[in-house]
């Protein structure tokens, strides 16, 4: 892999908010940054599937341009012009799940917050052994 | 301190396996699923956004069950942050006048790109899912230039529960006509590649998923926007 292309850019910007996001949410005590770590780390996670299915010097699998098709006759789509739409199909339902799973861990932080006055995990002890 | 110089190395260690699995992450061509998924793509659906045919078509029952997990997290968001029944909100700082004018201009023409947007889900990078987005954005304008808005919630549960009836019930059509859950060949005319009458039942399940994600979506920015509210009345 050369490490100057786009593709290595992209997967390293992808472990790196991986990381930063892991890190966030192992170390930090307020639960609101360990949210938003978790949120980062998700981030990274889709960049990197996406980029895993990039392959260089392919385009974006719309088929909305004839060139694209093996023949003119047929609708058979031509598997060498176009990088791998699966990972793009499997992020785009992980972006609406993250979502989700953000929305509800910040519902859990704020009824948190409204019992223990609060937001710091170390006060949340109870589930603790 | 010992905590978190664990979690430090945990994710060291995690950084050491990612440098470990690097050489795996530049692939060269398709697999053979995904292969048949580029190649059969506009044959079997017709619809010009393969992304969106995988989705909505070869994976649907997949995405049927994800619109279910965000209906589950967007009522668990609801149930823990309820609020009393009859607690009125208390009045906040209104907005300024700039915000309020802009979401009267803004509201019906963000609402309408959402839409566009759900509408063409077949054959430009978008659809529901981001569709519900941008409509949700729009809600989202509204109730920052006016906190005490409440929004009709009998009327966004009805949009939402029928649009997710309709997606089921589009899956028994499919079921009853060809003997497939979710089947597209064969239930509607598939039409022509890259119109915006193509694609069968994909528009069709694409335009319930829009309206179901941006009720749902909007549904949660209420409950998000009024929870302190929540949380002082259970005190």
């Amino acid at each position: 892999m050369n490490l100057l292309s786009l593709h290595a850019l992209a997967v390293g910007t992808a472990i790196v908010l991986i990381l930063v996001g892991l890190a966030g949410a192992l170390v930090r005590r307020n639960l609101l940054k360990i949210v938003l770590g978790f949120s980062i780390a998700d981030s990274g996670v889709n960049l990197l599937i996406v980029t895993l299915g990039h392959i260089p010097g392919r385009t974006a699998p719309i088929i909305d341009d004839p060139k694209l098709l093996k023949d003119a006759g047929s609708l058979v789509v031509d598997a060498s012009k176009v990088v791998d739409p699966l990972p793009q199909a499997l992020v785009l339902t992980a972006i609406v799940i993250g979502v989700g799973v953000t929305a509800l861990m910040l519902a859990f932080v704020v009824r948190l917050y409204a019992q223990g006055k609060s937001l710091d995990i170390r006060d949340f002890g109870r589930l603790k052994w | 301190m010992i905590k978190q110089l664990v979690g430090l190395l945990a994710v060291l260690a995690v950084a050491a396996l990612f440098v470990a699995l690097l050489p795996l992450m530049a692939p060269t061509e398709l697999g053979p699923v995904t292969r048949h998924y580029v190649e059969q793509g506009l044959v079997e659906n017709r619809g010009a956004n393969l992304v969106t045919s995988i989705v909505v078509n070869y994976r649907g029952f997949d995405t049927l069950g994800e619109v279910t997990v965000l209906f589950l997290s967007v009522s668990g968001a609801g149930f823990v942050l309820r609020r009393r029944e009859g607690l009125v909100p208390e009045p906040q700082r209104r907005s300024s006048e700039l915000v309020q004018t802009a979401s009267r201009v803004l509201f019906a023409p963000i609402v309408l790109f959402g839409a566009y947007i759900f509408v063409h889900g077949h054959l430009t990078p978008g659809g529901g899912f981001q569709g519900g987005a941008v409509i949700a954005s729009a809600v989202l304008l509204l109730l920052l230039a006016d906190r005490d808005r409440l929004l009709p919630h009998g009327f966004l549960s009805v949009i939402e529960s029928f649009s997710g009836f309709g997606y089921v019930v589009t899956g028994f059509v499919g079921l009853a006509a060809t003997g497939s859950f979710l089947a597209n060949r064969g239930v509607i005319d598939l039409g022509t590649w890259n119109r915006l009458f193509s694609a069968g039942v994909i528009p069709v399940i694409y335009v319930l998923i829009g309206l179901k994600v941006g009720s749902e979506l909007a549904t949660l920015l209420d409950t998000m926007m009024h929870a302190d509210q929540a949380g002082e009345g259970h005190r």
